[in-house]
């Protein structure tokens, strides 16, 4: 099991509802329903991630984070979680703010561009860094929108977000939880996952009893 | 069961329902002597738990898979229905029923009124999506199938597929709904009503009655066909199939069909009169602009699915079927997750426009494969 899988299925509830946007072919939410009996739903944008999560016997919609998370209706879900995308999103701060429309938690990850990796590369070569955590070069990579530690954190606290858990991450290596505000981890986190709420609680919509259309709403 | 030479178990017949069980219409009529003709494939398990309903499209029939009585030519689903294909006869068992109001064998304007001894017409009553579902659901029962591990459909059959979610959801375990809607739009009615006029401006049509004047409105008929069939193809695809291409050398410079796609066009028409009821095409179409599954429930289709939260989805669409768009099926998606129920949705790359759910695209293979065998997973 991949070690941000690990730690995601350490951070979930059990039975929870939960969405994995950019799902690929259904892994974690496969394991999510068979390790914590969540209810599990999945957004994802290749037709080959949507086929195979069917065969999985998982409900998952043909659709991307940017444009497609406005199909759910408000508090669906207990977490949406965004796994290694954000950075790849055409508005992250949109984005961010409809997984927490979406659901009462976000479980998020990313490439920490403010690596020592990073910030060495840049440096010494004065190129876009390619490193182990981003090996694409520049004319390239789907990151189109790449954040150091301390921009996520200044987003989340412009989103009036609360950060309940943070967990630096190195493929291979068991996850590490961090402080993420302490700015040596902005040198250190290689990535960076973390758990959010909101501050100020969702005006909650209408009873759930009665749905109502979205295109109504 | 006849179990013949085929390799596949099959079965077809027509049934008849007393009048102690007549069938209640929208309109508030009622169809009496009501009858359904029907094919299966496959057997029925010991606890009834395999069968899936099969809803055919607006000029379709029962004969989904297997040989056709009449034209000899194979099914129209036998991607889907047949030996090794998703919906396997050593599997599942598969029943497919011809809509009311048609003219393969179900009651439709063809058949005769027992008041009159005479062929309906349009005297035969008005019908809606909702009442081919329902006359679904007494075979259905007639045949002891108290919960169908799936329906399935595309175009209109797809519209039957989300009644079907909406009137019986403790019914089914499963639905697919492949390149449809849950209303027709002002454009589909358009297009409907261009066929329609083109029947009904036939004098052989004479008011519908044509059957006792022992003529048919042929021409009326292939012209509407032509006109539809138009709609169920993509730019890409006659430009692919026929560009400018001529039949002959060189122009006529007169009216005979000098392009290819003109002498297409003109042999789908001809060779549809040959299969079709124009009163039928008259009452399915009509049946099909009818159709706003959101209507009934203050024009929220959330509301009409609240009943289907256990209901497993699976809605496809085609991104050149510019007939019944992607985002209709986004619109279906949309209330079902606002309903809670569990959906899932993909939208399939191919140039072959609406027709594509009938033609090769392995993708929807893949997808209904994976989607039904899941289904099929939990017997």
């Amino acid at each position: 099991v991949r070690e941000d899988f690990r730690e995601i299925l350490r951070l979930v509830r059990p039975g929870a509802r939960v969405i994995d946007v950019g799902c690929g072919e259904g892994e974690l939410l496969e394991l999510l329903v068979r390790e914590k009996q969540a209810q599990g739903r999945g957004l994802e944008l290749e037709a080959a991630g949507v086929s195979a999560c069917l065969a999985r016997g998982l409900a998952v919609v043909q659709g991307d984070a940017d444009r497609d998370l406005d199909a759910f209706p408000s508090r669906a879900f207990d977490y949406a979680i965004l796994s290694q995308t954000l950075q790849a999103t055409h508005n992250p701060r949109h984005v961010l703010s409809e997984l927490l429309r979406i659901a009462d938690r976000a479980i998020v990850s990313f490439p920490n561009f403010g690596h020592w990796r990073v910030r060495w590369s840049l440096l010494s070569r004065g190129r876009m860094p390619e490193t182990r955590a981003l090996p694409e070069p520049w004319w390239s990579t789907p990151n189109i929108h790449l954040c150091s530690l301390a921009d996520f954190n200044a987003l989340t606290a412009d989103l009036d977000l609360r950060a309940e858990h943070c967990a630096a991450l190195v493929r291979g290596q068991a996850a590490r939880t961090i402080d993420p505000t302490r700015g040596i981890e902005n040198w250190r986190a290689e990535n960076a996952l973390f758990l959010l709420s909101r501050r100020t609680p969702a005006i909650d919509p209408e009873p759930t009893d009665t749905p109502r259309d979205l295109f109504e709403a | 069961m006849d179990g013949s030479a085929d390799i596949m178990a099959q079965d077809s017949g027509v049934w008849a329902f007393g009048p102690d069980k007549p069938l209640r219409l929208d309109s508030g009529a009622k169809l009496d002597n009501l009858e359904i003709a029907w094919r299966s494939f496959g057997t029925l398990n010991a606890d009834r738990s395999n069968a899936v309903l099969i809803c055919h499209a607006l000029t379709l029939d029962q004969h989904v898979a297997g040989i056709h009585p009449v034209s000899g030519k194979e099914g129209w689903w036998t991607r889907l229905v047949g030996p090794g294909r998703p919906l396997d006869p050593a599997d599942w068992f598969i029943l497919c029923s011809n809509v009311i109001g048609g003219c393969n064998g179900s009651s439709g304007p063809g058949s005769v009124d027992p008041a009159t001894g005479q062929p309906y017409g349009l005297t035969f009553p008005v019908i809606t999506i909702g009442d081919m579902v329902r006359a679904q659901a007494m075979l259905v029962e007639a045949f002891g199938i108290k919960k169908l591990a799936a329906v399935v459909g595309g175009s209109m059959g797809g519209m039957q597929v989300l009644q079907w979610a909406a009137d019986y959801p403790q019914r089914l375990e499963a639905a697919v709904c492949v390149a449809s809607a849950a209303r027709h739009s002002a454009q589909n009615i358009a297009f409907h009503e261009v066929g329609r006029q083109a029947v009904m401006a036939d004098p052989d049509w004479r008011g519908g009655a044509y059957a006792s004047a022992g003529v048919r409105p042929e021409k009326g008929l292939a012209v509407a066909r032509m006109a539809a069939h138009i709609t169920y193809l993509s730019e890409a695809a006659l430009q692919r199939k026929f560009g400018r291409e001529l039949q002959n050398d060189g122009l006529s410079f007169g009216f005979d069909a000098d392009f290819q796609v003109e002498s297409y066009l003109r042999h789908q028409g001809g060779s549809f009169v040959n299969r079709f009821d124009a009163n039928s095409y008259l009452y399915i179409t009509r049946a099909m602009d009818y159709f706003d599954l959101a209507a009934p429930h203050g024009g929220v289709l959330a509301q009409a699915f609240r009943g289907a939260r256990d209901v497993k989805f699976c809605v496809l669409s085609f991104t050149s079927d510019w007939l019944y768009p992607t985002l209709e099926s986004r619109h279906i998606v949309r209330a079902l997750n606002a309903a809670g129920a569990q959906a899932s949705f993909l939208e399939i790359e191919s140039d072959k426009g609406h027709d594509a759910f009938l033609l090769d695209e392995p993708v929807m293979d893949g997808a209904l494969r994976g989607f039904l065998d899941s289904v099929r997973s939990r017997w």
